[in-house]
């Protein structure tokens, strides 16, 4: 099967392809000018893989939880290349990702996501290897007050490997992850997201329309006006 | 040529195909919808910029989808794609630009970005009866007041803008303060129909001097303090609605004749009587015939689009976006949100 993965959720953009059995990674970085870098990213592992997007079997996309707008740039780019070429999409967690970037890279089997949500929050989510190597959520995805993450893991296997911007923004999380040093892992990857994406793709994956993020954090800071709360 | 045009840039998602009618289809629009969030906006009291994204992300798609099928056309009967980049909300308009540009790039046509200012400023063109270049163009908007002498495509010289409210937005706020839902703009000119002539008195802001600025913060200001003062005295429900159709009245003939004493002089200032006006507030019918009675005393005619190319629609979009991508302007697979791009520094086509 032949995919196309791309993520641009965090401060680093990423897209990979695998097609006919070759794959293909670019990585990059770049804070605030994805809108620059995601398609000419595209442009050139379709390239790399000789490959058109009409021969691909889907599209995987990074979903959230991330940066609002990061996330909908990503999406943006997969719903049109999605509706152009007549392809489904599937989204894949940000958190999830990184925990299979930990496998992936480090063989680890339990994982703890963290990352840094501002406004004095994080995005947090547990996760353990299933048989088919893949990482699965054992908890819900959460936003969370950092000092709230301990008691919400209080039922997992802690201290379990730690990925994600949210330790170094919080040191007092320390005790939860077993990598004592600063987490390596901090962004997801595109590459991470097609290795879990791909497995069973067609009972999980939608139309272009309907491939929409998944922000975690659902509320905004606006207030409405008085008696309509 | 047949170009599809896509508008995101604040509260409404707007899809259009434009044909130039060289080929088999008459010159026009082609198929276009609008999609207005003003039903998410309104427990706040105005457009929130998130909400805003997370809706266009719902419903571009969607839109693009019957557009086309209303138009009985395929991805293969277009020519290019065009999107608002700015100026606008900048996550609002990323979804739109993020859209367009992966859709051009998967159909293989060619992407054009487009001002949506500029997308305004030639709705006009969209109707039968079509002005000539050069004219002077008022833009009045709930974000935007500004007059433009345009001598051709591209070819724009700003003379004169707010240096603060937008036109539409002390409508809308001054309907907020009379309790009418956002945006009350519209309402209040409704509301402005059952009001008398002569009982409130507003200023005319910065008419008294020379040049084509406009202010409408002080008359928003008057307007509040006007409201504050007559909602102490204890009216039977029958006056109070008076009051406040009076009130309208009083607003409405303040910012019209502001804007017609301006356009007036712009008028004069370039030698020229043809007024084109559009954005929102160019659907109000107050300010229509008064700028009609000014440019027919001056041997012109005023221009405007049908009601719903006023407000913000993917139609304009189209059209401004096949006239620049007729240039051969358009974009490399980079897109770009320009939240602030003033209107003059366009290349001319």
């Amino acid at each position: 099967m032949n995919f196309l993965a791309i993520d641009a959720s965090t401060e680093a953009c990423s897209v990979a392809i695998t097609f006919n059995e070759s794959q293909f990674n670019e990585y990059e970085l770049c804070p605030q000018s994805h809108s620059l870098r995601l398609l000419p990213m595209v442009d050139s592992v379709l390239k790399q893989a000789n490959c058109k997007l009409a021969e691909l079997d889907g599209i995987i996309f990074g979903q959230g939880p991330g940066s609002f707008t990061g996330v909908r740039i990503g999406i943006g780019v997969t719903q049109g290349l999605a509706f152009s070429a007549q392809l489904r999409a599937r989204g894949v967690s940000t958190l999830q990702a990184m925990a299979q970037q930990a496998y992936i890279e480090k063989g680890e089997r339990s994982v703890i996501a963290v990352i840094d949500a501002r406004m004095s929050e994080v995005y947090t989510c547990y996760f353990e290897l299933d048989e088919q190597g893949v990482m699965q959520a054992k908890t819900a995805e959460a936003v969370l007050k950092p000092e709230l993450v301990a008691q919400y893991y209080n039922d997992m296997a802690i201290p379990a490997y730690g990925v994600g911007t949210g330790w170094d923004a919080y040191k007092d999380l320390a005790a939860l992850k077993s990598n004592p040093d600063s987490p390596e892992i901090l962004f997801p990857t595109a590459e991470a997201m097609l290795a879990i994406g791909q497995i069973d793709f067609s009972q999980h994956s939608v139309d272009a329309e309907n491939a929409q993020p998944k922000y975690v954090r659902d509320t905004v800071s606006w207030k409405k006006l008085p008696g309509r709360e | 040529m047949r170009i599809l045009g896509i508008e995101t840039s604040c509260d409404e998602t707007g899809i259009a195909i434009y044909d130039d009618g060289q080929g088999d289809l008459p010159e026009g629009i082609v198929a276009h919808r609008l999609y207005s969030q003003i039903a998410v906006h309104a427990d706040y009291g105005g457009v929130v910029p998130e909400l805003a994204s997370r809706d266009h992300v719902r419903k571009t798609i969607p839109l693009i989808k019957e557009v086309l099928a209303e138009a009985n056309l395929t991805p293969a009967d277009l020519d290019g794609v065009a999107y608002t980049a700015g100026p606008g909300l900048v996550g609002a308009l990323l979804v739109g630009c993020s859209i367009g540009r992966s859709l051009a790039y998967g159909w293989d046509l060619p992407a054009v970005p487009v001002h949506h200012m500029e997308g305004h400023l030639l709705a006009p063109m969209l109707e039968d009866n079509v002005p000539d270049f050069p004219f002077v163009a008022l833009l009045v908007s709930g974000g935007h007041t500004m007059l433009v002498r345009v001598d051709g495509i591209g070819k724009y010289e700003l003379l004169g803008e707010s240096v603060d409210d937008a036109a539409g937005e002390a409508f809308d706020k001054t309907a907020k303060l009379l309790g009418l839902d956002y945006p009350g703009g519209p309402v209040l000119a409704k509301m402005a129909e059952s009001g008398r002539k002569g009982r409130y008195k507003f200023p005319r802001p910065m008419t008294d001097r020379p040049g084509l600025d406009f202010s409408f913060s002080g008359l928003k200001t008057s307007a509040a303090n006007t409201i504050r003062k007559e909602e102490n005295a204890d009216l039977n429900p029958e006056s109070k609605a008076q009051m406040q159709a009076d009130i309208a009245y009083a607003f409405q003939e303040a910012v019209v004749d502001t804007l017609a004493i301006k356009c007036k002089r712009a008028l004069k200032q370039c030698e020229l009587n043809r007024l084109v006006i559009a954005g929102g507030v160019s659907a109000n019918t107050a300010l229509r015939a008064k700028l009609a009675e000014i440019t027919k005393k001056l041997g012109g005619e005023v221009f405007y689009p049908r009601p719903e190319f006023c407000t913000d629609n993917g139609a304009m979009i189209a059209y401004a976006g096949l006239q620049r991508l007729k240039a051969g302007v358009y974009a490399d697979l980079t897109f770009k949100a320009t939240p602030r791009w003033p209107l003059d520094t366009l290349p001319p086509v």
